[in-house]
């Protein structure tokens, strides 16, 4: 069964890092990731740029209207995201708990609908 | 004498639902992958051994033929289905390949664990864990369930249904966690057992005696968890529930006034549970991974052991909140220290902390802290300074009990101020 783990984390906070510090958290995630796709649980992977340059759409009755910024805002925002595989909440959970950004920020965990392929 | 086996067949399968339905349930949901496939299945086995029963007679385990029937009958359901959904089929697809297999008493036992960790999950709401915890494990209906939380019925329906949904749904594995993940979970288990007793014992003065009944469930559950994972905090937790409920005869006056630990009729107390109690509370101590419940049931022992009031050994209780606070340090924690404190060194030493860690702020809004610290006024003689203690703890405390006993203190002090 596929999980998305959705990584919430403080941006102004990430921003203010000193690089060396910015450098060995992505240390960390590039372990992590090779970590997953070595025992074969990595789907997909992406880093978001910040929510500064989020913009929201939104389409009623056939017109479109645009936002500056994300969705809600939140204190800590949505930055990246793993795609994975597990066997059950529990692998998807202690999977979740070894991205990098669950020691400073949050991980939601989402399972995937998943529709007979048939 | 038809009609006479009959009823003796019902009086038997009555019996046989009490004792094992829980246990027929458990397995079932392991073998059906399914909360609600297994219960119907368990419910069409009841019912057919009672038409059964009578003629064939009671099989010799009538566990495993409730729980092989289940089986078939929860197989029979998802036939009749005219169209099978999916997931469906994967279920019935993976029950026709597994054998039934007598089932070892072990076994058994794994699955009423498994039950347990999977209703208490830390992925569901702690409302949702009391609730799928008390209708699953403990067989209490979702009327008895609403009941005893004053919830409306058709709330805590909801909330099943919704956890049962994310059981399903996400995925929750039925499981016994690993070694390494056993605190943890263990954990939220014994918080949902503490939660339910609470609510028992908290509410048992007031009106509602089906309340007091989840203090008795709580136990139950309790028993059951140490005789099936006898981890030391597990005993620490049944233990300090026993020596709380072996005071339960002596916390209220017949017209339901709260009466104060020092002034309790000891000779009330219930020695089985106390001894009981302590001796769990001994064997979890002695296998040096205890935590905060045992730390808890043991100061609770030391109370109990005590005859009198007077004769309360309050250094070892000082020494045993010193040991919580560091393994689980807290504000309410450290109140109890202090008052403990004043106890063993007189009220003036037990008031300057409280005074302490009001000035800290952390527990400004708390009543008994307020009330702790007008005691000790009082005992000080300090009158005036006990009123306004006390009136302050007044206005923050909510229980009806806890404020007719408040305003009983106030109105004792109130003759006695030289205003």
């Amino acid at each position: 069964m596929k999980y998305l783990c959705l990584i919430y984390d403080n941006e102004k906070e990430w921003a203010k890092f000193p690089k060396e510090l910015q450098d060995k958290y992505m240390g960390e995630y590039m372990a992590f990731g090779d970590s997953i796709k070595k025992s074969g649980q990595y789907v997909g992977a992406n880093q978001l740029k910040p929510t500064s340059t989020a913009t929201t759409v939104r389409s009623r009755n056939g017109k479109v209207s645009t936002t500056d910024g994300p969705y809600a805002e939140t204190k800590e925002q949505l930055g990246g995201y793993y795609l994975i595989e597990a066997k059950d909440l529990n692998d998807a959970i202690q999977v979740a708990a070894r991205i990098p950004s669950a020691k400073s920020g949050s991980i939601e965990v989402r399972p995937i609908v998943e529709r007979a392929s048939a | 004498m038809e009609e006479d086996t009959a009823a003796h067949v019902r009086d038997k399968v009555d019996a046989i639902y009490r004792s094992e339905s829980r246990r027929v349930l458990a397995t079932l949901i392991r073998l059906l992958g399914d909360f609600d496939l297994a219960e119907e299945g368990m419910h069409d086995a009841f019912v057919a051994a009672v038409e059964q029963w009578g003629e064939k007679g009671i099989p010799a385990n009538p566990r495993t033929w409730l729980i092989s029937t289940g089986r078939f009958k929860a197989i029979d359901r998802l036939r009749k289905t005219e169209k099978f959904e999916s997931a469906d089929s994967e279920i019935l697809d993976r029950l026709m390949a597994t054998e039934m297999h007598e089932q070892s008493e072990e076994g058994v036992e794994d699955d009423r664990l498994r039950l347990i960790f999977t209703c208490c999950h830390p992925a569901l709401s702690p409302d949702a864990q009391i609730a799928l915890t008390l209708r699953e494990v403990c067989g209490l209906t979702t009327e008895e369930v609403a009941h005893a939380f004053l919830t409306p019925p058709p709330t805590l329906a909801q909330r099943i249904v919704r956890a049962k949904g994310k059981i399903r749904d996400a995925r929750i594995p039925y499981e016994i966690p690993s070694r390494l993940d056993i605190p943890l979970r263990l954990a939220s288990v014994l918080h949902v057992i503490y939660l339910v007793f609470n609510e028992g014992y908290l509410a048992s003065s007031g009106e509602t005696l089906t309340r007091a009944d989840l203090s008795g469930e709580a136990i139950r559950l309790g028993r059951l968890l140490v005789e099936l994972l006898p981890e030391p905090e597990a005993m620490g937790l049944l233990a300090l529930m026993l020596l709380h409920e072996a005071r339960q005869a002596s916390r209220t006056t017949p017209s339901g006034e709260m009466i104060l630990l020092e002034d309790q009729d000891r000779s009330l107390w219930n020695r089985a549970q106390i001894e009981e109690g302590v001796e769990l509370v001994e064997s979890a101590l002695s296998s040096h991974r205890f935590g905060p419940y045992t730390l808890q049931a043991a100061i609770a022992a030391v109370h109990a052991e005590a005859t009198r009031a007077a004769t309360t050994d309050w250094a070892q209780i000082v020494g045993l909140y010193e040991v919580l606070l560091r393994a689980d340090p807290s504000p309410v924690i450290e109140l109890n220290r202090a008052a403990a404190i004043a106890m063993r060194d007189g009220p003036e030493a037990g008031l300057a902390l409280i005074d302490a860690i009001l000035v800290r702020g952390d527990l400004t809004d708390y009543h008994l802290a307020h009330a702790a610290r007008g005691d000790l006024c009082r005992r000080l003689g300090r009158t005036n300074e006990a009123i306004m203690s006390y009136q302050r703890a007044l206005e923050l405390a909510t229980q009806e009990t806890e404020r007719r006993f408040i305003t009983r203190r106030l109105g004792e002090l109130r003759l006695t101020s030289p205003r």
